[in-house]
């Protein structure tokens, strides 16, 4: 079985906060769906909370405490991504900008991200796309299409423990294993898989909508090669060359 | 080993009671630190070159004249020489020039500077800082190597049949560092040239100041200059000292508090925990300065930055005395006992001259 490396961003300020428990659940789903494709992750939570003091030092610094210098390899070194954020005034929280202000500019670059929000009401969703997938997009991360918000009433009722369309069932894990791999082979993916994916509500329950984002970062991992990390101190040109301009 | 000071020549209001001194008063403290450094027995004065508030020091080679004039045993430099935004003619025709009148007692530190709108102000762009940097230092290399050069570059009018004067004194450059925090490509330039290699090593952890010494030793190594212990290192180093080490952390801690670099930031104790900063007494100052050579190896110049922060021109008067009374002589009896024959000392004017004169006798016979 392959293994690869998960770092799940949790901006969350309370303790325990929902943000983490979003951020739990997109986890444990994320490994589920790796195994069912081969590959162990390996998951490393980042609580910003306990960074909070080390991030403001690093912008008023300019260079990280040893805590979050390794909070910001494992996230440079990580084989995907998971980050999640409370909204604060229509957008993501500061210190879940601060931390992402601080990472390495090309660290997130090419790596998967999938990307979630708690709120006390479900009309602060499209932050997601108008706040955090900008973002991601201007880092060069490889952003899940399925976003995963998860206000308060999602933690109740009938919705959240509905399974929603993309539950995993014995048929499913038999799906051959690349419906992302972008070849002309997509053309040819069996009807079952397309009318799967026609199907797919994507308003379904908080279940559903955890499942279907966790489900696309475990594909996009096991079609990825491990991640590399650049070391800032290597040469990248001759002298020679510098010289030549 | 060479030992001295290192001024930025910042005018900070002192935080414990608000004065601001005049840039009159800076400018003039600066040149009573210098002398005060020779009297105290360092080696080493060098200044910083800003072109922006709340800096004063736009003019070094001025302003080290002056000293020099002063002055009978201390070496001037400078921390640093922007590399970038000056014209390498007039670099090589003013440090030329101090060379010429301080006898020999001249080097220089090369620099970028990371103000973004001074390159603009110089007519330059800082997204370029690598590119301006090799490609100045490599003219001005030319002009104090070679007596008539011809020139064409991407940053400066070419030159047809130029002769940059006066020519260095008795024909030896003034020696050259590069400073550089964390651009392993002027840790190659130093490198390539053989020159020395400055890592400014007070504002990060030491894991980055032993990651950029190491690429320059190796690749110094690489070019054929010696082997990777005998390449030319200097550090930087942050101190304030007491006889009491209470006392220090007492009196620095609203300096550090308040200062503009790393202020209202991490605790003294953090920042004395992550990087070279120490405050204490004269012999923590020794320790933790006799351990940089663990992870940087032997090396041949270290300077101290002392005035800083708004701390009075009368209290880093009192730390000169210090470091020349009790810390320095220690060191210098600790790190030569520990240095291999082997590795060099910093090169001086009399050492390059004497190398010189040795190299054409070689070619002679």
């Amino acid at each position: 079985m392959k293994q690869r490396t998960l770092v799940v961003v949790s901006a969350g300020l309370s303790q325990p906060s929902s943000t983490r428990l979003l951020a739990d659940r997109l986890s444990a789903a994320a490994v589920d769906s790796a195994v069912s494709l081969g590959v162990r992750l390996d998951v490393r939570v980042l609580e910003l909370r306990d960074l909070a003091h080390d991030i403001t030092n690093h912008m008023l610094t300019g260079f990280p405490p040893a805590a979050l210098r390794d909070a910001l390899d494992a996230v440079a070194g990580a084989d995907a991504l998971i980050a999640v954020t409370p909204v604060f005034n229509a957008s993501y929280s500061g210190l879940f900008k601060s931390f992402f202000d601080v990472v390495d500019k090309d660290a997130l670059a090419d790596k998967p991200v999938l990307i979630a929000a708690t709120g006390g009401t479900a009309r602060h969703s499209l932050v997601l796309e108008h706040a955090l997938r900008p973002m991601f997009s201007y880092l060069h991360a490889v952003t899940m299409p399925t976003s995963v918000f998860a206000a308060s009433e999602d933690w109740g009722g009938d919705e959240a423990l509905r399974p929603g369309p993309l539950r995993r069932t014995a048929n499913t894990d038999a799906l051959p294993p690349g419906p992302l791999r972008r070849t002309a082979d997509t053309d040819a993916l069996p009807p079952r898989r397309l009318r799967r994916t026609a199907n797919t509500e994507t308003e379904g329950g908080l279940r559903g909508r955890i499942l279907r984002a966790a489900d696309e970062l475990a594909r996009e991992v096991e079609r990825r090669d491990p991640a590399t990390v650049a070391d800032p101190f290597a040469l990248t040109a001759s002298f020679e060359d510098l010289l030549a301009g | 080993m060479q030992f001295g000071v290192f001024t930025v020549g910042d005018v900070t209001p002192d935080p414990t009671n608000g004065r601001v001194p005049t840039e009159h008063e800076r400018i003039k403290a600066m040149v009573t630190i210098a002398k005060k450094a020779e009297e105290v027995g360092l080696d080493v004065f060098a200044m910083g070159e800003h072109h922006n508030e709340p800096f004063v020091p736009s003019s070094p080679t001025t302003m080290l004249g002056y000293i020099a004039a002063q002055t009978d045993k201390l070496l001037l430099s400078t921390s640093t020489t922007l590399i970038t935004t000056n014209d390498p003619v007039k670099i090589a025709e003013d440090y030329a020039m101090l060379q010429h009148l301080a006898d020999g007692r001249v080097d220089l530190m090369m620099g970028r500077g990371n103000t973004g709108p001074v390159y603009p102000w110089f007519g330059k762009d800082i997204r370029a800082g690598i590119p301006l940097a090799i490609e100045n230092y490599a003219l001005l290399h030319r002009l104090w190597h070679e007596h008539v050069v011809d020139w064409t570059g991407k940053f400066r009018t070419p030159l047809q049949g130029f002769t940059s004067t006066p020519r260095p004194l008795d024909g030896v450059p003034p020696f050259v560092w590069h400073g550089s925090i964390r651009s392993p490509e002027i840790a190659e330039q130093a490198a390539y040239y053989g020159d020395g290699f400055f890592a400014n090593h007070i504002f990060w952890p030491a894991s980055h100041t032993q990651r950029m010494v190491g690429l320059y030793r190796e690749r110094f190594a690489h070019y054929g200059h010696g082997d990777p212990d005998q390449a030319i290192v200097g550090l930087g180093g942050q101190v304030f000292m007491r006889r009491n080490s209470q006392d220090a952390v007492r009196e620095f801690r609203p300096y550090f508090d308040n200062a503009p670099v790393y202020g209202h930031g991490p605790s003294l104790e953090e920042f004395s925990a992550e990087t070279p900063l120490t405050v204490g007494s004269p012999q923590q100052v020794i320790d933790r300065t006799l351990g940089f050579r663990d992870y940087a190896g032997d090396y041949q110049r270290q300077l101290f930055l002392l005035d800083h922060a708004g701390l009075p021109l009368k209290t880093v008067l009192e730390q000169l005395d210090i470091l020349g009374e009790e810390v320095v002589p220690v060191l210098r009896r600790e790190f030569a006992a520990l240095k291999p024959a082997h590795v060099p000392e910093a090169p001086t004017h009399a050492s390059r001259k004497a190398e010189q004169l040795k190299k054409a006798e070689q070619v002679e016979a």
